[in-house]
């Protein structure tokens, strides 16, 4: 029998996952005043040629254009009836072109919005927009979710029980990280232990952290990570910090560097690699040869 | 009596105590809170300068410091800003009445496609709870809106914020539009994905990590 998802990563095993959507979605024609979500519907070749492009790169997980695709962050854009559809749509566009044996990570981001009593969102009300997004990318056939890019503990648990409770998939639970001084904190001042301790008992399946200021705070978040938690983990750094290069936005990791820093990453007992803003699958590609090769290192 | 006062004021912006209901800090349960305190500094004949810099200012400077260090995060921040809008409701009328002086006036919003608010937010608080006048122009704002805001406000200094990585170019544009209308107009930026390489890039006037370096910044230039 073919194993699950879940069960590969208990084996031991290192799935790679994707990189940008984001930034690859602006190289092929997505304006900044553009929803994103809505080229799910308005341009569906180009959402599933990012995804193609990466299953080609060698990834084992696509993620899917969805993780503004919230009713709070869609009504920004005036989409806020269109969740179902937008959610739905970028799953069964991902899965159209998902190999056998791979698997299809639907993505919720944060709302963008501050949950009470700092803020006006209120908790029921963000569970409810969690599990209407989660239902849908769950009807379009993913596979597993990625809770990611939070910086709020309450809000990601939230959407981790939210997505947990409504569809029973597997869900990875991530955090953005930052260095606060020599501490690796979210900008919300939330630390690994809390990280790991809430997110667990909210009912992640796996661990980890995204984006941010590049690999070197995502590896210190693993290597703190690791020895408090037997969950999987996934460890998904931008590729460094954005700079301007004539008049476009280049990440200072090449394919080649970002594969020379992540070895490190690896190292660490790692269930899913992949990258995040600035990554691309040339950089996909290179993570898929380091996986490899350490997968020979081991057998060896 | 006034000093004590305005100390506590000071320890209620730092800490989040907005009024004598407020639950949190939670030892201070029970007392007065940025709300009443005002409101007592300003019966008994205090200044409202004297209580914006003696105690917003540096209650507001003491929470900025621990958060440009990593001791203090943006829940923090959030709720010293709540108490010094609290004690800003009772200070409010003498500054529109001209009785009181601000500093200067700053031009903040979120560049276009980018509709995050709480790093401009934060930098607002931080700026009017050190004197500062802030015309918020909100999120996603064009070009267009900071060059019209400007010519209503023309000595002011402009704020750009930006939370995405890929939002950070419209900074450029919006820096480049207003710095051809209005060479000597001083812009800065702030956002998680920016640093100073990027703002001497876009030719803007300085990155600020956090807004009290800002803040710093304006006060020894």
């Amino acid at each position: 029998m073919v194993p699950s998802f879940l069960e590969r990563l208990q084996q031991g095993q290192t799935l790679l996952s994707d990189g940008a959507m984001g930034t690859e979605l602006q190289k092929r024609g997505l304006n900044t005043d553009d929803c994103p979500e809505e080229f799910n519907l308005a341009h569906p070749e180009i959402v599933q040629s990012i995804y193609s492009d990466y299953f080609a790169a060698g990834s084992d997980i696509v993620e899917t254009n969805s993780f503004g695709g919230n009713r709070e962050r869609l009504s920004q854009y005036g989409k806020e009836t269109e969740v179902t559809l937008f959610n739905r749509k970028a799953a069964e566009l991902a899965r159209a072109v998902c190999p056998q044996g791979h698997f299809v990570a639907g993505s919720i981001g944060p709302t963008g919005a501050m949950l009470e009593p700092m803020g006006t969102l209120a908790i029921q009300i963000a569970y409810d927009f969690f599990k209407e997004q989660a239902e849908a990318l769950a009807e379009g056939g993913v596979h597993l979710f990625y809770v990611e890019t939070m910086m709020a503990v309450e809000e990601a648990e939230i959407a981790v029980r939210a997505v947990k409770e409504s569809t029973g998939l597997p869900v990875v639970g991530s955090m953005t990280f930052d260095l606060a001084g020599d501490s690796v904190r979210t900008s919300w001042g939330v630390d690994i232990p809390t990280m790991v301790q809430r997110l667990s008992d909210a009912g992640a399946d796996i661990l980890g952290a995204n984006c941010g200021n590049g690999v070197e705070v995502v590896l210190r978040a693993m290597q703190e990570m690791r020895p408090i938690t037997s969950l999987p983990l996934m460890a998904q750094p931008n590729a460094g910090l954005p700079e301007i290069k004539d008049s476009f936005i280049v990440y200072p990791e090449t394919p080649e560097s970002f594969e020379e820093k992540m070895k490190a990453v690896l190292a660490v007992g790692i269930g899913i690699l992949g990258g995040c803003c600035g990554s691309g699958p040339e950089h996909i590609r290179h993570l898929r040869h380091l996986i490899n090769h350490n997968k020979k290192g081991s057998d060896d | 009596m006034t000093e004590q006062l305005l100390q506590y004021l000071a320890e209620c912006i730092e800490r989040g105590k907005v009024n004598q209901q407020a639950a949190y800090p939670p030892d201070l349960s029970g007392r007065p809170g940025a709300s009443e305190v005002t409101r007592e500094l300003l019966d008994n004949g205090t200044a409202p300068n004297h209580i914006l810099a003696r105690a917003l200012m540096v209650g507001m400077e003491r929470i900025g410091e621990k958060f440009g260090s990593g001791q203090a995060f943006i829940p923090d921040l959030l709720i010293a800003s709540k108490a010094m809008y609290a004690a800003m409701d009772h200070l409010k009328p003498y500054f529109e009445s001209g009785a009181a002086q601000h500093k200067g006036t700053i031009i903040l919003g979120t560049v276009a496609g980018d509709r995050h608010d709480i790093g401009k937010n934060l930098l607002r608080m931080v700026m009017e709870g050190n004197g500062w006048k802030a015309v918020d122009l909100g999120t996603n704002v064009s070009a267009e809106q900071f060059l019209a805001a400007l010519q209503e406000h023309p000595d002011s200094l402009v704020g750009l914020s930006a939370l995405l990585t890929t939002t950070m170019l419209n900074m450029e544009r919006i820096t480049k539009a207003i710095k051809a209308q209005s060479p000597q107009t001083q812009i800065f930026v702030g956002g998680a994905p920016l640093s100073q390489a990027f703002n001497d890039k876009i030719g803007a006037d300085g990155y600020f990590p956090s807004p009290q370096d800002l803040v710093a910044h304006l006060e020894t230039s």
